[in-house]
């Protein structure tokens, strides 16, 4: 089948999804009120609370919640064909992300914009809000130690990115002072950032740069991996406007120019999706596509992380309540777009099937790569571009995503440390730096401890992180569902896909248990059974709190 | 279309990219910037407090410049009344 067609598919499904049930969803099920005096208004003080245009709040949620995860999850999940990819991505923006993302953004407005966290605690229970803190630090930890392999992965599979990659942290850092000093318009130095990237992405094939195969004992990888710890430590211990705001800045540029590059090369040249629609020929060792397809992909069709980004910063935005329609579910859309152009470039990428079987050898195995030499592939011959460059170009998009939510979760991460410092009283661990070390070892102990001393298998924790960040939304879609159900509205629309989501993950966790302790891999296995107490304690939880709300409404009804 | 609807077009677009590199770090900014006159302010009041300043002759004068902000300030360092002895505040 022609990728056009299945572009032109996606996304008019995507956009009908907007335009028709999102519409039902504001004004039947949300009820959206664009008098409601919204926090932004309320409490606004310049600082945390301030209105902002819902184009620009729109493209803000857009970039942090778009990373790298919706490309990895998919690129994986194509090795079961790419039509049941596909439609979960399709049928899961519309009906479950959209709901989730525009839900979260709606439960926090009404709540004093309070985090998803505290009003866990608020509506449900202090049990599920200790719950929420567990399942969020599981999700950062095995977030890290996924991107940090992910990146070595892809700097080792295309060198001719790593002087761009590093370079661009030299770009952003001189742009950040640039701004934060004034020197120059925002617009003018939008313009030197980008064009200074894109040289470096234009000299990067030819300055390829690799280390040593092995160095004090440790492999390419693991060395690689050492190094962007490193890095992430560092940078999240700068000041935001240093390092973070101008690179998350120019990362919100690079998403837009990546997908109408890649969108446009696809109109362009019309490849045909070579990639099997279904796979009855998975490689050796592939776990059964059913429950796993659910928790491979989690962001580009539902993911928990949204919540988190909607109710911690977004909602103290909101100008009118009826934005949220647009800067929720369109945000979703706009994730599961770059999701599908993922599948795109990972499917309709390669010239016969056998290249393409030759790139997915075994589970895991594929991913971002495919990806990148697909999606290089389509560009330089729909655009015209060569193919190192394409190849750098897309490499230089991922990893950038990739590194700045590293440098963002173990900025988050530390901020737990220090928590739980002031908690228990333990000074030391209050301390910026020491924090940031403790962050920085558990993420390592995970990377190397799922993927043995060459740290090459991190990448086999990816489901179980898929599986965590579907607990986390199912926590949000709880919180939005006790809300509907005491306010007496319809809750079909979010308990559905949170009893969808339950049944799928606990199912998945089941079944990677099996492979675990076949595989004899204890730490992986261990690791399952503490995110399996945690799904089956938020069904329990779940189960009760509805049961005790919806009785607690018939007898006001009685009454 | 003339000349200065363009030019109006521009600005706004210059405003809303402004908005659009801001918006996100804001928050962490602004609190970054409080702390920092939170120990200005600190340093202003250290004599009272019984810290020796060698500025304090050149401080003093700032005293109520920083008299609006004293109010928040003391509030938010978790003291519900001024601090100080013979300096009253609310």
């Amino acid at each position: 089948m022609n990728a056009i067609f299945v572009m032109l598919l996606g996304l008019g499904a995507m956009f009908l999804g907007y335009v028709f049930y999102s519409k039902f969803i504001a004004e039947k099920i949300y009820k959206l009120d664009p008098n409601f005096k919204t926090p932004a208004h309320e409490f606004e003080d310049g600082v945390d609370f301030v209105p902002t245009n819902k184009f620009v709040l729109w493209g803000h949620h857009f970039t942090s919640v778009a990373g790298a995860a919706p490309i990895i999850g998919p690129a994986i999940a194509v090795i079961w064909g790419w039509v049941p990819a596909f439609l979960w991505v399709i049928f899961g923006t519309i009906f479950f992300a959209g709901v989730h993302d525009a839900g979260a953004i709606w439960a926090s407005n009404r709540n004093k914009a309070r985090s998803m966290g505290s009003l866990t605690g608020d509506v449900v229970s202090k049990r599920a809000q200790t719950l929420f803190m567990i399942v969020i630090f599981l999700v950062l930890l095995m977030v890290n130690a996924v991107f940090a392999t992910a990146i070595a992965g892809l700097l080792i599979n295309f060198p001719s990115a790593v002087v761009p990659v590093w370079g661009a942290i030299f770009v952003a850092l001189i742009i950040g002072q640039i701004i934060f000093r004034k020197w120059m318009g925002l617009g003018a130095v939008s313009v030197l950032g980008v064009v200074a990237l894109y040289i470096l992405i234009g000299v990067g094939p030819s300055v390829p740069l690799t280390l040593p195969d092995m160095a004090m004992g440790l492999s390419d990888n693991a060395q690689w991996i050492l190094i962007l710890f490193g890095y992430a430590a560092i940078a999240s211990l700068l000041p935001v406007w240093m390092l973070l705001q101008p690179r998350d800045y120019i990362n919100g540029l690079q998403l837009f120019i990546g997908l109408i590059l890649l969108y446009g090369a696809v109109l362009l040249l019309g490849p045909d999706m070579t990639a099997p629609a279904f796979n009855a020929n998975t490689p050796e060792g592939t776990p059964s596509m059913l429950p796993l397809l659910f928790v491979t992909i989690a962001c580009g069709a539902i993911s928990g992380f949204h919540g988190l980004v909607a109710s911690g910063t977004t909602s103290k935005q909101l100008d009118k309540e009826t934005d949220l329609r647009f800067v929720g579910y369109f945000g979703a859309i706009g994730e599961g777009s770059l999701s599908l152009a993922t599948i795109i470039a990972a499917c309709a990428g390669f010239a016969t099937l056998a290249d393409w079987e030759a790139v997915y050898t075994s589970f895991g195995q594929g991913g971002v790569s495919a990806f990148v030499e697909g999606g290089a592939r389509i560009i330089s011959e729909g655009v015209g571009l060569d193919v190192g460059i394409s190849e750098t170009l897309l490499t230089v998009m991922a990893v950038l995503f990739a590194g700045t939510t590293m440098d963002t979760g173990i900025r988050l991460q530390r901020y737990i440390f220090q928590e739980w410092g002031n908690i228990y009283n333990i000074s030391v661990i209050q301390k910026p730096l020491v924090a940031t070390i403790l962050a920085v070892g558990s993420c390592l102990l995970l990377a190397f401890g799922a993927g043995g001393a060459d740290g090459s298998g991190g990448l086999a924790i990816w489901p179980l992180f898929g599986t965590t960040n579907q607990l986390l939304a199912g926590l949000t879609l709880m919180v939005i569902t006790v809300m509907l159900v005491r306010l007496g509205r319809p809750m079909y629309v979010t308990l559905l896909p949170l009893i969808f989501l339950l049944i799928m993950t606990v199912f998945a966790l089941i079944i990677q248990l099996q492979g675990f302790y076949e595989k004899q891999d204890y730490f992986l296995f261990f690791l399952d059974i503490v995110v399996l107490i945690a799904a089956i304690w938020i069904i329990l939880e779940a189960t009760a709190t509805l049961s005790k709300v919806s009785k607690e409404n018939k007898r006001n009804l009685q009454r | 279309m003339n000349i200065h609807s363009i030019r109006q077009w521009f600005e706004r677009a210059g405003e809303l990219v402004n908005e659009f590199y801001n918006a996100p770090y804001r928050s962490a900014i602004a609190r970054a910037k409080r702390d920092e006159d939170d120990l200005f302010m600190l340093l202003v009041f250290s004599e009272m407090m019984g810290v020796p300043n060698p500025a304090a002759y050149y401080t003093l004068e700032l005293q109520p410049l920083m008299l609006e902000r004293f109010h928040e300030w003391h509030q938010r360092m978790g003291m519900e009344h001024s601090p100080l002895d013979h300096f009253r505040c609310c």
